[in-house]
């Protein structure tokens, strides 16, 4: 019998008095799991194991290279935990977000450690894989037929915006693996998802209310962080029909009702209402009571279906090769002067490459120490003493990168400006070269709302025997 | 009173790539509702200290955790070229002057 086939047998009839164990096992597999909370967790013999391993967070690198944002080895050390965990209980494993930004390269390779842990450590399951890559025509007839809304301030794109994009996702919901799931998979590695599919998923198919089941997939996705103090470490939550418990797998992070409360803020521009493919999650009229100094019960989340199906999209485009210029400077002189530096350095290169390289590079200066990290900066009380300056340049090709940020490198220490004492140079290299190429980069072009009326189409899944 | 002695935690973090959202949380109730009815938090107040216009900022009481949450649309989207704050994690400075 399946994993998924025992649980529905477990959870057959009527579900009163009968709790559903989920264990949240990382919210961001691949940097390191905390092994003994673990541990824990699947000592409890939780009814499903769910992990999160992405999030648009890191920016668009990720999504536009296809690549993950964690390294091999750690990426492989927590698969195996999580993978040997569930299998050693029999119970389904639901991953979302492969490799960071879950786009088909980083949902193959993940896909591709999963088989190799499988064939080192001798397990066998039934697995299924959930692609997340949108259709570039199906999403150009959406914004052409009006169906896709703005979040913020970023434009409806154009059919060569959506063409430009090299990855170009959407958030699947509860719907996709719950297909899976429908399959009988024991493990279900999906691309893009939102966090809370992961969990809601499992209490979906048994029947369990939408709203309370919701609640808890949106806190424990990001496992103990809920938590006073809050950490990295397993979550278990256990669903109980109207209402969840939590309890954090480390004894030394305590859920409380102001902590869960609060956690409700993480991340979210809207802390009373979460949007879903399939719905919308109201957590206006929310209670939360202390079982202990330990674990909190939660109840009150209301879930509204839906009358629009409709899926958050993701595309990042390619922009360039990156590469940056490491240098600081301590002169006052220069440092009062920098505004008018940086300008006159970028007009003196431009000018020396003209017929070179080609003009369409950008090349722009963070000045650290003053303003290189505010947003919306204001003006220092008083010169800093020191100050770190980044130059980023982005250009067509690597060499032709290279080659401005190498002529800007000595035209900017040589540069010259009015009451200038330090004739011999502008600029402390901490080492050399300073000029350092970082490789391609990209923008987020693509962060819409997508209405659509077939999930399936857009989530296929796949089965496969390991 | 000063925000930071109001506030135990001013934290700034992207929502999205397109907003920064800065969560400020009190003690207890009393500063909560200090800080809740401060002109200094209002739309206006914020928009002016932060130069945005003031649609682009919104201000979200939330009781249930002692808690205000503002919202800001970002003038540059998360990780594009220019960008300074790829997570949004230390936007939160301009707060930390702020008097109730």
């Amino acid at each position: 019998m399946s994993a998924v086939a025992k649980l529905q047998d477990k959870f057959s009839g009527d579900l009163a008095g009968k709790s559903l164990k989920a264990l949240s096992a990382s919210g961001q597999l691949g940097y390191g799991l905390p092994e003994a909370a673990l541990r824990e967790g699947v000592e409890r013999s939780p009814d499903f194991i769910g992990c999160d391993m992405g999030s648009v967070d890191p920016g668009p690198y990720y999504l536009g290279s296809g690549e993950l944002a964690t390294a091999d080895a750690m990426t492989r050390h927590d698969l195996r935990e999580v993978l040997n965990g569930a299998r050693k209980l029999d119970v389904p494993l639901l991953l979302g977000t492969a490799g960071t930004a879950g786009a088909k390269p980083h949902l193959e390779k993940t896909l591709r450690i999963i088989r190799e842990i499988a064939r080192e450590d001798g397990l066998k399951f039934r697995l299924a894989s959930i692609t997340a890559d949108m259709p570039k025509d199906a999403v150009k007839a959406a914004a052409n037929a009006g169906r896709m809304q703005t979040l913020g301030t970023m434009p409806v794109p154009s059919d060569s915006d959506i063409d430009a994009t090299t990855n170009l996702v959407g958030q699947m919901g509860t719907d996709a693996f719950r297909r899976a799931l429908d399959a009988e998979a024991d493990v279900i590695v999906a691309g893009r998802a939102c966090d809370t599919a992961i969990f809601s998923s499992v209490p979906a198919m048994l029947g369990y209310p939408m709203g309370p089941a919701m609640h808890m997939a949106k806190i424990i996705e990001c496992t103990s962080i809920c938590c006073t103090p809050g950490g990295r470490d397993a979550m278990l939550g256990t669903l109980e029909g109207d209402s969840f418990t939590l309890e954090s797998m480390n004894p030394v992070r305590h859920a409380t009702p102001l902590s869960v409360a609060a956690h409700g803020l993480y991340e979210q521009a809207d802390p009373f209402s979460v949007r879903e493919p399939e719905g919308a999650l109201h957590l206006n009229d929310v209670e939360y009571e202390a079982i202990d100094d330990h674990r909190v019960r939660a109840r009150g989340a209301r879930w509204e279906p839906a009358t629009q199906l409709s899926v958050k999209l993701e595309g990042a485009t390619y922009v360039g090769e990156r590469g940056v210029l490491l240098a600081g400077a301590c002169d006052p002189n220069f440092i009062a002067a920098i505004d008018d530096i940086t300008p006159g350095v970028e007009k003196t290169v431009r000018e020396l490459l003209a017929g070179t390289v080609s003009d369409d590079f950008t090349l722009t200066f963070r000045v650290y120490g003053r303003d290189g990290v505010s947003l919306w900066p204001t003006p220092p009380d008083s010169p800093p003493h020191e100050v770190f300056i980044m130059g980023e340049c982005i250009a067509a090709t690597a060499e032709e990168t290279k080659t401005i940020l190498t002529t800007c490198k000595q035209y900017f220490l040589h540069y010259g400006f009015p009451g200038r004492l330090s004739t011999a140079g502008n600029l402390a290299f901490p080492f050399t070269p300073p000029e350092v190429i970082t490789g391609p980069a990209y923008r987020f072009s693509v962060y819409h709302v997508m209405e659509t009326d077939d999930l399936e189409s857009l989530f296929p899944v796949t089965i496969e025997e390991v | 009173m000063k925000l930071t002695d109001a506030a135990k935690v001013i934290r700034s973090k992207n929502a999205g790539p397109l907003q920064i959202t800065i969560d400020l949380m009190f003690e207890d109730r009393d500063r909560y509702d200090t800080a809740a009815a401060s002109q200094s938090l209002s739309q206006a107040s914020l928009a002016q200290l932060y130069g945005l216009r003031q649609d682009r900022v919104r201000v979200i009481p939330f009781p249930q955790a002692l808690a205000i949450k503002l919202v800001f649309d970002r003038d540059i989207v998360a990780g594009d070229p220019g960008d300074k704050d790829v997570y949004g994690t230390q936007q939160h400075k301009l707060l930390l002057g702020v008097e109730l």
